[in-house]
């Protein structure tokens, strides 16, 4: 009799090339994706004289960097130039996959990689980006990786790692009418903390998860690094099943019968042990709002500004202090009353068809009263955006509509908030700086942030309901 | 990668939370090749410019922070900042685990000490600090504490060894699971279109 196993030790234990004595494993890695950054690692394997050793497993995105105006012109900042060019040239000389700056399936590469079909259930994915912890909506084991591994990846296809810890965040219930996967997420942070899940690889589950389309269930796992996990995961069902069916990279016909066959397996036994446990109540979860620099730092809406003087931990205190400063707050305002200079609806994160049609659903016949950015999750997107008329509504409203990248969520490629600019953004990280020197980010879902575009201040987005 | 057993040097001290590796690289930088400069001269580069940090001097080798040091972005420059500019350990409560590999990959050691810990380290005067992966230890003036760091990391710091070597040692177990494995499931590679 086998052993009970959770999701995670199936994925981990049918990817185990060579135990060695010391405890590390080595993994098979089903998929790859490279972008403009990259460049080190493709370095590090030139500096060997070593090949990527599976091309066929290997796909380039160009997201990070790549401007989000003026697409089909040459990129006028010479030294993205070079980054784009240089993931062109890598790619080409190993024979990669690429999804270039001109490519009509162009995109965020944790977009691009989904939509097309090249994450699957059951699959190891890494990524030199944190956020690769998105592809485990599928039900497969993805993680962000550091520029050696990715060297180390190109050169064998494999990675030394250590097993992670197990834990089960399980969410009940059924959410309030407008709560999204972004709520749930900020709420489970702000329980566990930015560090809360750190060595763990986390499960998602419980019925408010089960119920969540992929797109919700890409955000949650998207945003499992911001609790500090390895990975996240959602384990694949039904709704992963009828998504994936027909993508460009999906298998079809008897092969695609043989993988849905086998994702049927991909479950954690019912009498699974898990390292932790956590679980919230979904009927308890109000949209949610980061107020300070850290994604622990999120309240409901409808709350206030912590005052430092009453939280007994001093180090905490401290970190509230710090984060009240930088984003020049009042220890005990209301939420409601923070008024932002602009809003950005994009990233990884929060740029899907999905989101998209959640933020124009509050756009639609309003102005938005400050200035604002929505950059879609991949060229694709885009044009479904633009063909279902949300493009419209979002450039009505007077939002710039721009190509896709990672833009303002990170302001590699001079999207930037400007410094003491406060912007109310539907991205995964609210750091100091992370959008710009000097930035102030309110991170919240895309309807919360369309309804601050409307008000000109964080705002509950039942107000509009 | 260079072998790390001890070593004596003086300690930056950030008695900040949540230091993410945009603060210890902001991302703008990165589009700039490492080589020939290195990345030392951008560590914590906006931080220090606003004063909200103390500005990492020549000498240090050594830094001591609070918890959750090096979460966010996977990026490796981050690191590649603190190699540079000297930095070969960095002690914390917790640490980013993407940050911590990759520290472990550049010969950095990512030195995990309690709360407590590393409040008292943050308190002491500014002595030289000896970090001993050997022993385990970080000593300061008359302060004394033990640090935990992964076994398998600590191996790898105190001989210098390379990963991909390893890796190609084991070639014949590759071949055998990728045989094994394209039977099982054919329908893992990806599809062309």
């Amino acid at each position: 009799m086998q052993l009970p196993a959770t999701l995670f030790d199936r994925l981990w234990d049918r990817h185990v090339v060579a135990r060695r004595a010391d405890g590390l494993s080595l993994l098979w890695i089903d998929r790859h994706f490279v972008h403009e950054g990259s460049h080190h690692a493709f370095g590090q394997i030139a500096a060997r004289g070593a090949p990527v050793a599976r091309p066929d497993l290997t796909f380039g995105v160009a997201d990070h960097y790549v401007p989000t105006r003026g697409r089909g012109g040459p990129v006028p900042d010479a030294s993205i130039a070079r980054m784009v060019a240089q993931l062109g040239a890598n790619t080409a000389a190993h024979h990669i996959t690429l999804f270039g700056l001109d490519d009509r399936r162009q995109g965020i590469v944790h977009v691009t990689g989904t939509e097309q079909g090249l994450t699957l259930p059951g699959l190891t994915v890494v990524c030199g980006d944190s956020h690769t912890s998105t592809h485990g909506a599928f039900g497969a084991y993805a993680f962000g990786i550091g520029a050696s591994e990715v060297a180390h990846v190109l050169a064998t296809q494999t990675l030394w790692q250590k097993k992670p810890k197990r834990m089960r965040i399980s969410v009940e219930g059924e959410t309030a009418p407008g709560i999204t996967a972004k709520d749930i997420m900020l709420t489970v942070i702000a329980a566990i903390g930015a560090d809360g899940a750190a060595g763990h690889a986390i499960e998602y589950a419980g019925s408010a998860i089960r119920a969540l389309s992929m797109e919700g269930r890409m955000t949650l796992c998207n945003m499992s690094i911001e609790a500090g996990g390895r990975c996240g995961m959602v384990a694949p069902d039904a709704t992963t099943i009828a998504y994936l069916k027909g993508r460009p990279f999906a298998p079809e016909g008897a092969l695609w019968d043989m993988a849905v066959a086998d994702w049927a397996g991909l479950v954690s036994d019912a009498d699974a042990d898990f390292d932790r446990e956590v679980s919230l109540a979904a009927a308890q979860i109000a949209p949610t709002v980061t107020w300070g620099i850290s994604p622990e730092q999120a309240l409901p809406i409808d709350a206030h500004v912590p005052d430092p003087d009453r939280i007994a931990d001093p180090i905490k205190a401290a970190a509230a202090r710090d984060a009240i400063d930088y984003m020049a707050l009042t220890p005990g305002q209301a939420l409601q009353s923070i008024a932002i200079d602009r809003v950005f609806i994009g990233s990884c994160t929060n740029a899907r068809i999905e989101d998209l049609r959640a933020a124009a659903q509050v756009l639609a016949g309003r102005k938005a009263v400050v200035p604002g950015l929505v950059s879609p999750g991949s060229s694709l997107v885009k044009r479904q955006a633009e063909d279902e008329g949300l493009a419209r509504i979002f450039t009505e409203a007077g939002l710039e509509w721009v190509d896709s990248g990672c833009s303002m969520c990170v302001g590699m490629n001079g999207d930037i908030v400007q410094p003491g600019e406060r912007c109310a953004s539907t991205t995964n990280r609210n750091f100091k700086g992370r959008q710009g020197p000097g930035a102030r980010t309110h991170l919240m879902s895309p309807a919360m942030a369309a309804a601050a575009a409307v008000t000109g201040t964080l705002t509950d987005v039942r107000r509009f309901a | 990668m260079r072998p790390f057993t001890s070593d004596t040097a003086a300690m930056l001290k950030l008695p900040v939370a949540n230091i993410d590796t945009d603060q210890l690289i902001p991302a703008r930088f990165m589009k700039e090749p490492r080589q020939p400069e290195g990345y030392g001269r951008f560590l914590l580069h906006d931080l220090a410019a606003k004063g909200t940090a103390p500005a990492p001097r020549a000498g240090q080798t050594v830094l001591v922070a609070r918890r959750n040091f090096g979460c966010g972005s996977s990026r490796e420059a981050a690191v590649y900042a603190l190699a540079d500019f000297g930095f070969r350990a960095v002690i914390a409560p917790t640490f980013g685990d993407i940050f911590a590999s990759n520290c472990v990959k550049n010969g950095v050691v990512p030195a995990t000490v309690s709360e407590e810990d590393a409040e008292r380290l943050l308190d002491t005067a500014n002595l030289p600090v000896t970090v001993d992966l050997a022993a385990l230890t970080i000593a300061c003036g008359n302060v004394v504490v033990p640090f935990t760091i992964d076994p398998v990391w600590r191996t790898q710091l105190l001989n210098g060894w390379d990963d991909i070597d390893l890796t190609l040692a084991e070639g014949d177990a590759i071949a055998a699971f990728t045989a094994r494995d394209g039977g099982a499931r054919p329908w893992a590679v990806p599809r062309r279109v």
